[in-house]
């Protein structure tokens, strides 16, 4: 079985700029420009409390973790306190670095290192390559953000469950970051003058790490770790189920984002880990609108969007056959069915693409 | 056109407070500003990092945010201000006369 190559800087790359996939025009919904000033107006209010009960709700968690520490009742406490580390701090990142989560910036930018560092996400690496996954969203060799490449390396996608290999990944490139070296893939997508912040960045986190794990040495106690480090592994699970959701088994090399990106319908409790990113084929057609306002953009653009998977489960009940299916089949995808009314964008290129 | 390279850009109404619009003129295509002062301004119209249309993006303040990629300017300098946008924007002497915006463009 031939295997897709997905490396930045080989033919799929090239084959991407020749069939005209980079940097290209992507279908937009008609939004009248008031109505969408209305959409992407910042505020700090959603952004503040919403960081208030979360910093509460994780201090509280991990203060109940301490204090029980040793019985069974601490269980339950770090499970809780994981998610809130290790997953909900994958939106957080994500919204602060498109800088829509508060109005004032510099709420942004702190927020963003916190939330990159506990989502293991180095952060001007991640800028840079979330700001490519915009450009070309799923466009194989130009998008390194694709969570299930085809065929599906089921393994990998299971272990990084509890981020497995996602923490391998990162360990090996801050390793390799704070000793001052970024590999030819990453030059391709991170501009040269920003390569010393790589550098201070990784540097920062390594000492971090070495100072928690000489503390857990000093203490003889696992639980230095069980707040800094070892949660961005054991909470990790939702944040995974939430990011392989967003594209898995759906069109690749396509230029509409009703063909390769899901919205998802969940539960507050949810909405409120993820910070609406649920919301996603918004999300990637309209960056400029903040996660408090998705729900109203939704609301906008429905007619022309596919229909929305109902929950978290109906959307898996799709994507694990699909991915179960590419492992014989990498061919195989999900083709997202646009409503009759809905505005068609390049029919005969994707209509070339499918057939392909 | 009138005199030292000024350029009929668009009337002042066409643009709302703390808004953007795009125009054409002189051969170029440019966005003009309105400041929440009320005073008018002229850059390229698309973003230095993608190319994506500056008029489709947020004005806040001093600043335009680019639809694409969110990196930002300070529309009355060109200067870059957040990532991805890394080069200047170019900038036009505006003025306004008897309704309209007039751009020089040198």
């Amino acid at each position: 079985m031939e295997k897709r190559d997905y490396s930045l800087i080989g033919p799929s790359a090239q084959r991407a700029a020749e069939q005209g996939l980079v940097a290209a025009d992507w279908y937009h919904p008609d939004v009248p420009r008031k109505r969408m000033k209305e959409l992407m107006r910042r505020s700090d209010g959603p952004a503040l409390r919403d960081t208030a009960v979360w910093l509460t709700l994780l201090i509280g968690f991990g203060v109940a973790g301490g204090l029980t520490w040793g019985t069974w009742l601490t269980v339950p406490c770090f499970i809780a306190y994981g998610v809130l580390y290790g997953s909900a701090t994958d939106s957080r990142w994500h919204e602060t670095g498109h800088g829509t989560a508060f109005k004032t910036s510099w709420l942004n930018d702190v927020l963003y290192q916190v939330a990159s560092f506990m989502n293991l996400k180095e952060p001007t690496f991640w800028r840079w390559s979330h700001a490519r996954h915009h450009t070309d969203t799923i466009i194989v060799g130009r998008d390194r953000e694709i969570a299930a490449m085809r065929p599906p390396d089921v393994a990998k996608l299971v272990i990084n469950v509890v981020g497995l290999r996602d923490a391998w990944d990162t360990a090996i490139s801050v390793a390799r970051h704070a000793a001052g070296r970024l590999t030819e893939e990453e030059r391709s997508f991170i501009p040269e003058d920003e390569h010393f912040r790589v550098r201070r960045e990784a540097r920062a986190w390594v000492t971090i790490y070495v100072a928690v794990v000489a503390l857990a040495l000093v203490l003889h106690s696992l639980l230095p770790l069980m707040y800094v480090g070892l949660p961005s592994l054991y909470g990790r699970w939702l944040a995974t189920l939430f990011g392989i959701s967003q594209h898995a088994g759906l069109a690749e090399n396509v230029l509409d984002h009703r063909l390769n990106a899901r919205t998802i319908h969940m539960n507050p409790v949810f909405r409120f880990l993820y910070w609406n990113m649920n919301y996603h084929v918004e999300h990637h057609m309209f960056p400029m609108v903040p996660y408090h306002a998705l729900p109203r953009l939704h609301a906008e653009v429905a007619d022309n969007m596919p229909t929305p998977y109902p929950s978290l489960l109906a959307a898996y009940r799709e994507i694990v056959p699909t991915l179960l299916r590419q492992m014989r089949e990498p061919d195989h995808y999900v083709r997202r069915a646009l409503p009759p009314a809905a505005q068609p964008f390049r029919p005969e290129m994707h209509d070339a693409v499918f057939e392909a | 056109m009138g005199a030292g390279g000024w350029v009929d850009a668009c009337a002042i109404d066409d643009v709302e407070a703390e808004d953007v619009i795009e125009v054409e003129c002189g051969g170029r295509t440019l966005a003009v500003y309105r400041s929440p002062e009320d005073t008018f301004h002229a850059t390229d119209a698309l973003c230095t990092h993608e190319r994506a249309s500056l008029a489709d993006g947020l004005v806040q303040g001093d600043i335009i945010e680019c639809p694409k990629h969110n990196g930002r300017f300070n529309y009355k300098t060109g200067e870059a201000r957040r990532a991805p946008a890394r080069v200047n924007l170019c900038t036009y002497p505006v003025r306004t006369e008897a309704g309209r915006v007039l751009i020089e463009l040198g």
